[in-house]
């Protein structure tokens, strides 16, 4: 007899398929880690305590650090999430919970958001340049640095806020408005803590961008050698993206490694901020 | 009418199933719906709804679904307000003030008229500030030690949870999650009640234990309550009205109100076949 639940055996279709997916997986990962183990091994010889004690140098690869990229990574990406996360939360918090969905002028600025999410960093480099550097006269400072990567990173903090709080149950609102709350103290007291899970993964993944980008910044004048930290938010500053781009244009060996140690370093502050961002969400998963 | 005084009070006043005493007419009316209908966009849900509401008597709307008995639930405390395109036709008074009318907050109206939801939707808060939020919303300052307590005492919880006011509120069970919406509800200090199908989630013994506590709550709260349990409405209503959704001369549905009594006489006598029906199962 013959047995009816004897599986028709795997046909060659499926299994070239797992096969294709898991060439495709493999590629992302092999990438990524061989970026990782190269420039690892590469910066090994500089990759300790001195690319955090000392200052840029030009001349003296030997005792050159990356101090002043480090604190002015700081500095700015500081500023910026200060001047990025309130006005990309409100902005989000009106969107949502506010303004009537039906307006003409609300699906104007929708779209507007979303076309902004899209646009290179380097435009946002040369309205950096022209607005905040020339026109508001800041000149070559954190400030302006700041400003520019808050405008850079508001969509994407915008856009995330906004599926954070849809992702609060309407049942919820309704509960508080039921006992007599406004809107408003609903959108603070309710919405805006329960979602704050969300802003805050879709925040650290903008900021982690930001970080990275060094294109904007050039264009904002940040080429020179700075071998002091920031002092304030008119001061000049160098950053992490910046001082790699400066030592990868230097013919001499030993530049290249520094670099590749201060990839590293960079690399390292990437994959820290996203894990935060990872563990924000799995920590919070689903309460309802 | 009766010439006959006694036969008067007899027939005037009769025990509802809980055993509370009930006129005929309703005689102390918090609300009056007269001529209400509830729109969504063009669609009229519900049409022609007049209707009073018994001071510290429970009411139970009772039909099919899709009737608009939650539509007009949430007309009693213009939580239909917050529904896109939607607008109501006629008057909701509340002890005579049209809720609808120009000068009048909603969210006031929201304070005297509380609501308990199909769902239990307590908030991702401890047990303690689920029930001290509505007070602190309404300006409500210092120590809510005291009226914490005595709300969930109120809502049969305060033995069960007074050694975990600090834990969040969804470690609660289904059952208790609705008492602690009820206990909620009460410390904003409401005239009214109004329960949207609150037991439709529950088991039989954690709907038991809030149709007791809706009982008990009478004596200071007047309740309306949707239901799509008919041995609910017969055991804890004084009063049932009974919706149905029929189609016009275009074939468009709309919710009406078929009939409106005293529970004990609509259920055992029904003045209207669709009633009859509907209680006796033989309705879609
Ligand atoms: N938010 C809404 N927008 C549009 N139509 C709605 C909305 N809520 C309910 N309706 C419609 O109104 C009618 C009555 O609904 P509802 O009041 O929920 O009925 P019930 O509570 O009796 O089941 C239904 O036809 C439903 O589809
Ligand atoms: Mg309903």
């Amino acid at each position: 007899m013959q047995n009816q639940l004897a599986g028709r055996g795997t046909l060659l279709r499926d299994r070239v398929f797992m096969w294709l997916l898991f060439i495709s997986l493999a590629i992302g990962v092999l990438t990524l880690a061989i970026l990782l183990i190269y420039v690892t091994v590469k910066g090994w010889p500089r990759l300790d305590l001195r690319l955090f004690t000392n200052m840029p140098s030009v001349r003296d690869a030997q005792n050159a650090g990356a101090q002043s990229a480090i604190t002015g990574t700081i500095w700015v990406i500081s500023f910026t999430a200060l001047i990025a996360l309130p006005t990309g939360v409100l902005a989000a918090l009106h969107l949502e919970e506010f303004a009537r969905p039906d307006s003409r002028f609300q699906r104007f600025i929708e779209i507007n958001i979303q076309n902004l999410a899209a646009v290179p960093s380097i435009v946002y480099g040369i309205l950096g340049l022209a607005v905040f550097a020339r026109a508001l006269a800041l000149g070559q400072s954190v400030i302006t640095a700041s400003l520019t990567l808050a405008l850079l990173v508001l969509p994407v903090i915008i856009i995330s806020t906004r599926e954070a709080l849809r992702a609060v149950p309407r049942n919820i609102r309704d509960g508080s408005l039921a006992l007599g709350a406004t809107e408003w103290q609903t959108a603070y007291r309710q919405t805006l803590p329960a979602a704050i899970p969300g802003i805050a993964t879709g925040t650290i993944l903008a900021l982690s961008r930001a970080i990275g980008e060094a294109a904007p910044l050039l264009l904002l004048g940040a080429v020179s050698f700075i071998t002091f930290n920031p002092d304030g938010v008119l001061s000049g500053y160098t950053t992490l993206p910046i001082q790699i781009f400066n030592w990868t244009k230097e013919s001499r060996e030993e530049f290249q490694v520094l670099a590749a140690a201060t990839i590293v370093v960079l690399l390292l502050l990437l994959l820290a901020m996203n894990f935060v961002a990872i563990w924000i969400r799995n920590r919070t998963q689903k309460r309802w | 009418m009766n010439q006959n005084g006694d036969i008067t009070m007899h027939l005037d006043h009769a025990l509802s199933p809980r055993g509370a005493s009930i006129p005929l007419e309703v005689s102390d009316p918090v609300f009056t719906l007269d001529d209400v209908s509830v729109f969504y966009g063009d669609y009229e849900a519900i049409r022609n709804v007049t209707l009073p509401i018994g001071k510290n008597e429970i009411t139970a709307f009772i039909g099919p679904s899709g009737c608009g008995k939650s539509t007009l639930l949430r007309s009693f405390n213009r939580m239909n307000d917050l529904i896109l395109g939607s607008h109501l036709k006629g008057v909701v008074a509340y002890h005579g003030t049209d809720i609808y009318g120009p000068d009048v907050d909603p969210i006031e109206v929201r304070r005297k008229v509380g609501m308990v939801f199909q769902k239990p939707n307590v908030f991702p808060k401890s047990i303690y500030e689920n029930v001290a939020y509505g007070p602190k919303v309404n300006g409500a300052k210092g120590n809510l030690d005291d009226v914490v307590e005595e709300c969930l005492t109120r809502a049969a919880l305060w033995n069960e949870v007074k050694d975990d006011l600090k834990k969040s509120a969804y470690a609660l069970s289904g059952g208790q999650q609705q008492r602690l919406v009820i206990a909620r509800c009460i410390a904003v200090k409401p005239e009214v009640i109004l329960m949207d199908e609150p037991c439709a989630s529950l088991d039989p013994i954690a709907t038991a234990k809030i149709e007791d506590l809706m009982v008990e709550l009478a004596n200071d709260y007047t309740i309306v309550i949707v239901t799509h349990n008919m041995q609910q409405a017969a055991r804890v209503s004084d009063r049932t009205a009974f919706f149905t959704a029929e189609l016009d001369d275009n074939e468009v549905r709309h919710g009406r109100l078929v009939e409106f009594g005293r529970t004990r006489e609509l259920f055992s006598s029904p003045g209207d076949t669709r009633t009859e029906d509907y209680i006796s199962g033989r309705f879609g």
